[in-house]
Parts: structure tokens; sequence; C-alpha cells
């Protein structure tokens, strides 16, 4: 059965699970003890277990005794299907059936570090690796099995696990015999890396597409049910033997720290204590419902700062006013931008204004940290658990090797989300205390508190001319880095216990350009950051949030396309066409429109009248190999100033496909989710803090404003590589929307969210 | 503390808790029922929500010592896999969740509305359901499985 793992179920010992060090050829989960399979292991002709490193097969694949396969998976499912489509790729090469496949993953103790979830490249870069290991192992069986049968390995082939002579079936060895139960101990060509970029491929090359069974069905998750039926525990359940509960303490002014804590004020709570560590304040007792209260009850006085932000509606000036701390042109420019400009008929230019938004997880992180014998277990949340585990070893002091980070499935992440915060609180708290410690946020922290994506401004100008053809194109972001604090919580540096605690920090600097192939005879994208507002411990520290500036830099970039055709009296899809150079861009853009029954015309429509007023409009992209368009066809309420995006139209292209339910499933999320941040999402804060701190100061697209329909229609190209689906489509939704609202009123809009108020104001 | 009994999903349990403690610790720390989750403590998401005589109610404001001797069902005692509630065979089918994490506020608010409002419309089935957060954007699956669902029980 593919099925995630779910890690809480382990019970086995440390000691145990140190001296397996890594893949485990039992299935997990099943009454058979570690040190039992491990006997095992030892026992045959294979040999010890290999040491837990890419450059070995049985990192990644192992044959249980009972003939089904392990997949172990250096990266993670965040709730998009990534497990069956990753069983889909294994199953596939290994010629085994779907079913056989169990994919294990996000467990630093039995995979390698293969970035964990990260820039939607599961499959792009994850899969491919695991595609390439499994083909590997099916190369290598096959082998055993001539060596055994006496025959030629190009005699033989597979079917449902087992090899079997071409020419007579009755000679067979199914992998359960050749190797079920043992370890491979196979060699891989690893390139070296860590992370995304891990790969290590053996001599087997994967199969030909055109024979592909498994890999392109629409294969149903199996985690769904016991999500439904209350049968899967979440990083939120995890319960260790003398756990204690903790919960943080966050300033009300960003920035200060406590200068004098009352123990006293919490004593009458049984077991409750007190964490404090420079900035770092947090209180722990033996009751979750205590640790609240005394949470509540502390008596702290704090350092009196000056308040660190500036007022809400100077921030796109302060971002406009900012010193550059690094310019980096995207790519290469081209042709001589400055001069064409200066033989322009006509200029024309735009800017665009995008806010710090909030990952605002469902559910406010939670991590819980043992630390016993000399060995610390995480159980997180965290989309990239192994490197949870290397910033809880810098975070202690203590090596690498002495730390085990299982994820347990969390609420979803949707980039660097606060999860990774929580985990480095629960360590520095459980070695305080000396105790299992689980911390649970508040929403006031998970939203608060949690790293932001990045508020930004986009200056756009076209030079056009006297024939009305664009002969310069210029586009420039400045805003905060989407790397302030890294992707990960891997150093202290980058987390909030490590900011508290006085480590020493370093903002680095990310941003990005328009992923698109508008050709213009000359052109140049550019980025710019600032610094951070405030260094230390912000509540507005910026890192990634889903497609990391992606939504922003695609909003204003999309949105000036189209306003470009429209002063060129073009049709928007029409004008595109003209200049969008790459084939398989035209081919999202053309089937969107064929979907959508797109009627040619320019904007604005000029046909309505009344408060109720509809438009149409379009924007594409690319991410990292993915092409997607999207045409929102949008409802306005002009008196309200109420938008419902009432119609989506997605046309994707991610190369091959592996799962097609999968893909649609996650696309229709990232339209929703889309919607969301371009209609509603901002987060608010003055000159102490932020104020978006629940929903109600943090709202999000409720059901009742859901579109009536997103229709996707999914192109596939089985002779490409696959790429990534996970973020790609929220792209293009701002734009979309926004080329809609100008379709529909004539008015454009270019500040998110489109917010009734912002919309109103806007229109009157 | 006081010592109270909670009557959830049919059986009758004996604790002692802080009676202004939410409901919500309770379940999930006295009694070790994993769902519901706690989201927002402030009952504006949902994920906690449990029935209270058949009504959704937000356990994380819910203070342990007002529930009485009402009947509390969670999620686990609204149906198993072999005799599912018609909205989590329909959650199934639709393959609706992502992360999961928000699923007992809309598959516990979508039951009891379901028993009320046979053959509801779409602007029902929002109104009901409005308030409840999905960051994962799952919506048109809730509205495809709340439909289908709705089907089912005719």
């Amino acid at each position: 059965m593919t099925k995630m793992d779910n890690a809480t179920h382990f019970s086995v010992s440390r000691r145990s699970l140190l001296k397996a060090g890594g893949a485990l050829v039992v299935s997990i989960g099943t009454p058979v003890t570690l040190d039992t399979a491990l006997a095992v292991g030892e026992a045959f002709a294979q040999g010890a277990k290999p040491p837990l490193m890419p450059d070995q097969l049985a990192s990644f694949i192992a044959v249980n005794a009972d003939g089904t396969v392990s997949a172990f998976f250096g990266k993670m499912d965040m709730g998009q299907g990534l497990f069956v489509a990753i069983g889909q790729m294994v199953a596939e090469e290994l010629d085994v059936p779907f079913k056989a496949v169990k994919v294990i993953m996000g467990d630093t103790a039995t995979s390698v570090n293969q970035g964990g979830a990260s820039a939607s490249t599961g499959i792009q870069l994850g899969g491919k690796q695991m595609r390439m290991a499994a083909a590997e192992a099916r190369r290598v069986l096959v082998d055993m099995a001539a060596a055994q049968l006496g025959l030629a390995a190009d005699a033989l082939t597979v079917s449902d696990g087992v090899v079997h002579a071409k020419a007579d079936p009755s000679k067979r060895a199914s992998y359960a015999e050749l190797i079920g139960g043992r370890y491979f101990n196979v060699q891989l060509d690893w390139n070296k890396e860590w992370g995304n970029t891990l790969y290590a491929p053996g001599k087997a090359k994967p199969k030909d597409a055109k024979d592909h069974k498994i890999v392109g069905q629409p294969i149903a998750r199996e985690d769904i049910a016991p999500k439904v039926y209350a049968q899967e525990d979440f990083c939120t359940d995890v319960r260790r033997p003398g756990m204690v509960h903790g919960r943080m303490i966050r300033p009300a002014v960003a920035g200060s720290v406590p200068v004098k804590v009352d123990e006293s004020s919490i004593r009458d709570i049984p077991g409750a204590r007190v964490v404090w560590d420079n900035g770092f304040l947090g209180v722990v007792a033996d009751k979750e419902w205590d640790a609240v209260r005394a949470a509540d009850k502390l008596k702290v006085e704090w350092s009196d700062v000056k308040p660190p932000f500036p007022n809400q509606s100077a921030l796109y000036d302060h971002i406009r006013n900012a010193p550059v701390r690094k310019r980096e042109i995207g790519g290469k420019e081209v042709g001589n931008v400055d001069e064409a400009f200066k033989t322009a008929a006509r200029v024309i230019e735009a800017e665009y204004e995008w806010p710090f938004q909030s990952h605002a997880c469902m559910g406010p992180a939670c991590a819980v940290v043992e630390i016993k014998d000399g060995n610390v277990t995480c159980w997180t949340g965290s989309q990239k658990p192994h490197f949870v585990r290397d910033g809880i070893a810098l975070t202690l002091g203590v090596p690498a090797e002495t730390v085990r980070s299982i994820w347990v499935v969390g609420p979803g992440s949707y980039g660097r989300s606060d999860a990774d915060d929580a985990a480095m609180d629960a360590a520095v708290l459980a070695k305080a205390v000396g105790k299992p410690v689980r911390v649970q946020y508040t929403r006031e922290q998970a939203t608060g508190w949690d790293p932001k994506g990045p508020a930004s401004i986009h200056r756009a100008r076209a030079a056009v001319d006297a024939a009305g053809n664009v002969i310069a194109y210029e586009f420039t972001s400045k805003g905060f880095s989407r790397i302030d604090v890294n992707t990960n919580g891997g150093a202290p540096k980058d987390t909030l216990a490590g900011h508290f605690r006085g480590a020493e920090l370093k903002s680095a600097d990310g941003f990005g350009v328009p992923a698109e192939s508008y050709e213009f005879a000359n052109k140049r994208l550019a980025w710019e950051t600032v610094p951070p507002l405030l260094a230390r411990a912000s509540p507005l520290r910026s890192a990634h949030l889903r497609d990391p500036v992606g939504p922003q830099v695609h909003f204003a970039s999309e949105s000036f396309i189209d306003e470009v055709a429209a002063a060129l009296a073009l049709d928007p899809i029409e004008f595109r066409l003209r200049h969008v150079k790459d084939p398989r861009d035209v081919a999202v853009i053309k089937a969107a429109a064929e979907k959508a029954a797109w009627q040619a015309r320019p904007s604005p429509r000029k046909d309505q009248t009344g408060a109720k007023v509809s438009g149409r409009g379009i924007a594409y992209s690319q991410r990292n190999g993915t092409r997607c368009a999207v045409i929102a066809e949008v409802d306005i309420d002009r008196a309200s100033g109420q938008i419902w995006a009432r119609k989506l139209t997605v046309a994707h292209d991610c190369g091959q496909i592996i799962n097609p339910v999968g893909i649609r499933h996650t696309v229709e999320g990232n339209i929703v989710q889309g919607v969301s941040r371009t209609l509603w999402e901002e987060v608010k804060f003055d000159a102490k803090n932020v104020t978006s701190i629940d929903w109600m100061s943090y709202p999000i697209l409720d059901i009742t404003g859901t579109p009536e329909a997103i229709e996707v229609v999914l192109i596939n190209h089985p002779e490409l590589p696959p790429t990534g689906a996970g973020e790609p489509s929220i792209r293009p939704v701002a734009a979309a929307i926004a080329n809609a609202i100008f379709d529909a009123t004539g008015v454009r809009i270019r500040r998110v969210p489109f917010s009734p108020d912002r919309v109103k104001q806007a229109l009157s | 503390m006081a010592r109270m009994t909670l009557d959830v999903n049919g059986k009758v349990e004996t604790i002692d808790a802080d009676p202004n403690m939410p409901l919500l610790y309770a379940l999930r720390n006295e009694l070790a029922l994993n769902n519901p989750h706690f989201g927002c403590g402030l009952a504006q998401c949902g994920a906690c929500t449990v029935h209270v005589d058949g009504q959704p109610v937000r356990s994380c404001v819910t203070p342990v010592s007002a529930v009485g001797n009402s009947k509390i069902v969670t999620l686990a005692g609204l149906g198993t896999p072999e005799k599912p509630h018609p909205i989590q065979k329909a959650y199934v089918e639709e393959q609706v969740p992502q992360c999961g994490y928000c699923i007992n506020g809309w598959i516990m608010t979508a039951a009891a509305f379901l028993h009320q409002t046979k053959k509801p419309t779409e602007a029902q089935i929002k109104e009901a359901l409005s308030g409840l957060k999905c960051r994962c954007g799952t919506h048109m699956g809730i509205l495809r499985a709340v439909k289908r669902a709705a089907a089912m029980m005719g």
C-alpha cells in the first residue's frame, strides 16, 4: 500500500535507530522491531546497512521481505498528493504494482536531505532522483536474476516485481527472493550536492515515456480517508512521556526585550516555569491549559525602544526612498534600453504595489522536542525537517548526528512558515527544563510573527515608436528581500529563537524578475532589494511565501503588458501573441483562450452601464519550466466595491504529467489562494508591531466569495521531463483579475489587495 | 479544579479540570482525542468544531463546564469507514482535503446543516459554511462534496 508513514507510530529505541542509521528494510508501522530488522539485514549477503548517504541506492529504495518496496524520500508532501506521484514514478521504473510501493518521507533517520518541500521541485527534482534510483534498482535486480537463472539480462523482463525470461515465464525470480529484506549495496554517482539539487543516478536509464503504464494515471490519495475519519495524527498530536507544554511570549513593541520577569506572578500555576534568555521568553507547565494561563499571567517588564515601523500608509514611499542594498539584472539586457527610450514617440509607464502577506497557516505552528541520553528528537510540521535538524544542532550546540528531525503532517505551510521557528523554540525550552516540550503557538503569533512575504513596488515602462510598435521595455522591482531570513530554519540567524538569543544576523538579498518570453528589441528586467525595517526578531522579516515574489512580480508585469495593449487599442491576447516567442507559452495562452471562449477585442469594454459590471482578463507566466495562463472573468459591484472572481480558466503545462488528478487539485488550491491574496490579504501594522493577528485582521477569501467555476486545461508533454505544479498557477492570478477589472470598468487598480474599500475608492 | 463528566461519542468520561478551560483542551488532552484541532482559540476558523447536541460548536471558546450533560460528537464519532456519514463519504470521493487541518469545521458544520436543510441551493450551502477557514484553498472541492452529500441524503 502506498501510504504516508506517520512517524509518530515509531516505537523503537533511539539506540537501535542510530545503530541502523538509515533506510530500513521493513514496512515501518508493522510490529517488527528495528533490532529484528537490523539483525535480518546483517544476516544476509548484502551485509550491513550502507551509510545513509546520497551515493547509496539503499538510501532511496529497499525491497522488503514480502516483496513490497519502501521508497525513502527526502522531500515531503504538504497536501498536494506528492507521495502518490512519487509512488507512481518508483513503481513504474521498478515494474511493481503501484500499491506495492510505500513512500516514507521527511525523517532524517530514514532519508537524505533532498531539500524538503521547496520551490515546487517535489517531482521536478525529488521525483527525478527517485525515478533514477528505482530504475537502477530494477537494473541491479535483473542482473541478479540473470546470474541466478543463468540467462542474459537482456533475455529477461519484469512483471509485477517478478523477473522472468521473456521466452519462458516459468524461469523466474521475484524481487522478494532476490533481495527481499536485505539492503542494496550499490553505489550511485552522486553530484555531491545536498538539498534540491542533490542528484545521484545509477547506470540505468529510466523508461521511455511511451512505455509508461502507472505514470500518468489519475491515482487517488490514500491519506484522505484517514483525515476524514479522524484517524490521522498531526504534529500537534505528538505526545511523549513526561512531556510538558510550552508557550512563547513575544514583545508588544517589536524590538523590545524583557528586562524584568516576575516568576512569582505564575507561582500558583502548577508546574509553571519561566525560560528566559536575552530576548527569548517562554513558559512551560505540565498541563497545556496551565501553560496558556501562565503565558497570559506572567508579569514582564520590557525594554523601552523606539517603535521600529513607519506608518503603514507610508510603506510604499519608504520602499521608494530606501537605499538599494542590491540590484541585479535578470538574465541579460537585450539591446540598449536607455538609448531606445530616447527615440520613443510615446512612453507608457506605470507603478504597482504589493503588501506584506502572511502564511497565516490554518494551525499555528507546533513542535515537540525531546532530549534523551544525549540525543535530540524533534517532531515538526516544517516542510524542511533536514534543515530543522541542522538548525537545532546549531541552536543547542550539539553535533547534527545526534539530532533526529521527524516531519509529521501539520497545517499546510506554503513556504517558510512559522513551523521552523516553533521547532527551535521547543529545542531551547526542552534543553532548559530537561523534559520533552511541546510548543504550540497562538493565532496571534502565527499571523503576527510568521516570516512575511515581502512588500514591494514595481516600475514598468514601454517605449513605443511612431508606428505603434513597442521598441523597448523595462521592468524593475524594488522591495524587501525574499530571503531576509532563509527559506528554512537551518541556522540560528534565520529563526526567531536565534534572533531573540542574540545570534549574529545576516539578511540575504533575493528577489526575482518576470518569467516570460516576450521579445522586444530592447528589454531589461531588474530587481532591487532594500534593508529590513527592523534587523532583529522582526514580525515583518521577510521570507518565502508560496511562489516567492512570483505573485507580486507578475501582478505588475502582466498588468503592465495589458496596459500597453490597451494603450495601443489591441486585444490583450493578440498583443501577447505578437511578442511571446516560446511555443509552449503560446500554447497555454491559446488553450486558455479557447477554453474560455475568449472574444477578441481591446479592453476596456464599453457596452455596460449600471452598478454591476463584468469583465475578463488574461495573464500568463512561466515558472522553472512550467507555463501557465489564467483567464479571469470577474463581476464587480461598483456600489460596494465587491469583486467576485466568478470564473477562472487555467491552461497548465508542466511537461510530463505524472498524476492529472493531483495536478488539478493542486491548481485549484493555487487559484483559490491566489484569489484570496489578490482580493483580501494585506498584513497591517502600526509603528510598534504587526496588527494583523487573527482572521478578522487578516481576512482571507471566504467560501461565499469562492469562484463559481475553475476550469483547468492540462497540456501533457510525456516526451519532456516533469516540472512543478505546486506554485506556477498562483503566479498569474492577480494580474488576470486586475486586467478583468480594467476590462469591466476602464479603471486600472495597481495596488493589492483589491479590497472593497479600495475598489470603491478607485471607481469613484 | 472541578470534577466533571463529559458525554463524548457515546461514552461518558470523568475529568478533573478548571471549569473555565475550553472544551477543546479537555477533548485533546484529558481524553486524548486528537481531533478536533486548535486553529485560533477565537472561534474564527472552525478547526475545533464538534457537535453539542447535534449543533456545531467551536470547542476552543466553549468552557468545559458549560457543556453539562449534552452529547458531544467529534469527527471521530460522526462516522467510520465502515459506517460513514454521507459528508465523510463525499469528502473521500471528491478527494477534498490538502493538508486536512481545517477538516473538522467544514465537515461538522456541513453535517449539521445537511440534516436541517434538504436539497440545499449552492447559495444556502455557502451561507451555512461562511466564516470557516481553509488555507489550502480547497473551497471548490468542499462545495462539490457538500453537494454530493446533499444528493445522497435526498
